[in-house]
């Protein structure tokens, strides 16, 4: 089934711009353009910027280190409602499986999610819906945190487009920093609708 | 009214305009930063640029691409002719699905077809999540700019509505305030809403999905609890490949607020498990200017709002002058080409100071469409024959007294009180090219009368 639409407005449309059709230009070829932005130490660069888009960075070795720091920040601790992606990080105090509205997700404290890869010039994290229950779970917890291998951190988005396939995910997306916004009187302030924090763990053994 | 009166409106609150200004000030001065911390910034703006230009040339090819795609991905696409058209399948969806409650995010094509009031004639309760736009919303108002909504209200008069609607306690403006009690207001409006409607920024054509960019996270949540998701889209929003991405999302948050990207660029490809997704193509006069080699290039506006940012009668006139859903110099080109007998004065709301083109990530020739426009207006090409319409074109040229005197007021206060690197930044419309003159104290008018005071005869 195509559009539910009289099939005369598609028509009138395409025909409309077939009628005005500029003249032909090329399509620049990206791989050919450039050179982008790259960093001597991306970590530090993603860790700097992340930061400065409201979000902390905190890289250890193992899962049980990261474990033992997600036990010591405090929104984590006072959450009564938590999940987690990731096991050994954190703990699940319901039954994920067990829900099939995500308006039950309505009061989650504090998710545990998985993030692909970072992008350094952005301070962003790639992730995908295939690695949560229900795609709102990055938006509808009060915090979250997302879990990173510490050595996937690519330079530019440039570099990020080339090794994703965004059609195959129907929903995907780059998330930096917590949500915010200045409407207000231009005035910055973090926890709009979303998270109110976001910390990314870069974890080298995972 | 048209927009010299109304502007003259807006500098008469002297202090607001004032603050007004400064704030967009603040904003451009951000982009800036963050341009010049990108050191292929030039080479991004011209590959946008090429981008855009040869997806215009192959439209109609890469539509019914994306059209195959998305359906193969599960999402159902419709087709609008015009602003009725759209409404028209924003309303059918939803009744057949007897949607009582909407929850919106940042569309500025749906106020430019003006759906919010035809979903609430025909009983729809429709929320703005945005915070700017609820903002607006609940202050019974339009937005003033196109990313910044409510740049125009004082964190006073957000407080004042806030407690009449939200029951905030009286007198509070503090930011952090009003934005927790937004967030709770709202959180609850996301959990009842039966459908969420959005914009979209970037529709791709090689995979069939939509890209929606936000800081809030107000359209994930809108569109992540409901079962339905319409997405609404001009269908200048295109890009060929999933790649071109890269390059649209370093420069559109650099551009709009200095952010180094957005806090959310997600990425829609079919709707979750259960529910469905819909995305609704708009022509609404675009494929009009198609058609204008002259103008056509207008249509690859990404709506990062740079322009207003810079602009000088932009930022002293405030939003609402130019009586337009896209308000600035882009505002200015769009809506004279789509209205040409109500909208007639705006491309005269220009000093062709070209900051505009300067800033505009995708390089449209901001500047020297609004002059060829003013030709065609004064041709009356544009808009008939009528007496009528003419004569309003000339009285926006007469009556822009208002700007002048304004303009040339700042013009000579910067000279004399700016540091010399805000005068000669390249940016900066004033001091572009030009080797400026010692300014005089006074302008020639405040001089003229002056003098004619101290003759003790003429009138100030
Ligand atoms: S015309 Fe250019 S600068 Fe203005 S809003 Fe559109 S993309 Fe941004």
């Amino acid at each position: 089934m195509i559009a539910k639409a009289p099939k005369s407005s598609r028509e009138t449309i395409l025909a409309k711009i077939r009628a005005a059709l500029p003249q032909s230009a090329p399509l620049p070829e990206l791989e050919a353009t450039g050179p982008w932005q790259t960093f001597e130490d991306r970590e530090a660069r993603f860790s700097e910027v992340l930061k400065f888009v409201g979000g902390q960075t905190v890289h250890v070795k193992t899962v049980a280190e990261a474990d033992a720091h997600l036990r010591t920040l405090e929104p984590w601790a006072k959450g009564k409602v938590r999940c987690t992606m990731v096991p050994g990080l954190g703990d699940t105090t319901f039954d994920l499986k067990a829900i099939n509205d995500p308006h039950q997700l309505e009061n989650v404290d504090y998710a545990v999610l998985r993030g692909h890869f970072c992008v350094a010039e952005n301070g962003a994290i790639w992730v995908t819906d295939d690695t949560v229950h229900h795609r709102v779970l990055y938006f509808i917890p009060q915090h979250i945190s997302l879990v990173v291998p510490a050595s996937q951190i690519v330079n530019n988005m440039h570099e990020a487009y080339a090794r994703i396939r965004i059609g195959e995910h129907r929903f995907a997306g780059f998330i930096s920093g917590p949500s915010k916004t200045a409407d207000i009187e231009q005035s910055l302030v973090i926890g709009a609708h979303g998270a109110r924090s976001l910390t990314v763990y870069l974890i080298d053994e995972l | 009214m048209a927009h010299p009166a109304l502007a003259q409106a807006f500098v008469d609150n002297r202090e607001r305009a004032q603050w007004h200004d400064k704030a967009l000030w603040f904003v451009r001065e951000k982009r800036d930063r963050m341009a010049s911390s990108v050191p292929e910034w030039e080479l991004l703006r011209e590959t946008a640029s090429n981008i855009k230009r040869h997806t215009q040339s192959r439209m109609a090819e890469y539509l019914e691409q994306f059209e195959a795609n998305a359906t193969k991905n599960g999402i159902v696409v419709h087709w609008a002719a015009d602003a009725h058209e759209h409404n028209e399948i924003v309303l059918s969806i939803l009744r057949r699905h007897s949607v009582k409650r909407l929850v919106k995010s940042k569309s500025m094509l749906t106020e430019e077809c003006h759906l919010n009031p035809f979903l609430e004639e025909h009983g729809i309760d429709v929320v703005d999540s945005d915070l700017g736009e609820r903002i607006v919303q609940l202050r019974k108002e339009t937005p003033s700019h196109i990313v910044l909504p409510a740049i125009h209200i004082r964190k006073e008069e957000v407080g004042e509505c806030f407690h009449e609607h939200l029951g905030t306690e009286k007198g509070a403006s503090d930011p952090n305030y009003l934005t927790e009690a937004a967030r709770n207001h709202l959180r609850e409006r996301f959990c009842r809403a039966d459908a969420g409607l959005t914009g979209v920024n970037f529709a791709i054509a090689e995979t069939g999905g939509i890209v929606i960019c936000t800081n809030e996270g107000n359209a994930d949540l809108g569109v992540g609890l409901p079962k339905i998701h319409i997405a609404c889209m001009g269908m200048e929003k295109l890009l060929p490949r999933a790649k071109d991405l890269s390059v649209f999302l370093r420069l559109l948050a650099r551009s709009a607020t200095g952010q180094p990207v957005t806090t959310y660029s997600s990425h829609f490809h079919g709707p979750q498990p259960g529910c469905e997704m819909h995305v609704v193509i708009v022509d609404n006069g675009r494929s009009e200017i198609l058609k204008s080699p002259e103008f056509r290039r207008s249509l690859d506006c990404i709506r990062c709002g740079a322009c207003m940012n810079t602009c000088p009668v932009y930022r002293r006139s405030g939003g609402h002058s130019y009586e337009a859903t896209v308000p600035g110099p882009i505002g200015s080109i769009l809506t004279p080409l789509q209205t040409p007998e109500k909208h007639n004065t705006l491309p005269f709301a220009c000093t062709l100071c070209g900051s505009c083109t300067d800033v505009c990530p995708v390089k449209i020739d901001l500047h020297q469409q609004l002059f060829t426009l003013r030709e065609l207006l004064d041709n009356k090409r544009l808009i008939g024959t009528s007496k009528k319409l003419s004569m309003k074109v000339v009285s926006g040229v007469m009556s822009r007294t208002w700007l002048f005197n304004l303009l040339g007021g700042i013009a000579r206060a910067s000279l004399r009180f700016m540091p010399r690197f805000l005068i000669y930044n390249p940016l900066n419309a004033w001091g572009k090219q030009r080797d400026l003159p010692d300014a005089p104290k006074q302008s020639f008018r405040q001089q003229y009368a002056e003098r004619q005071k101290q003759k003790g005869g003429g009138k100030s």
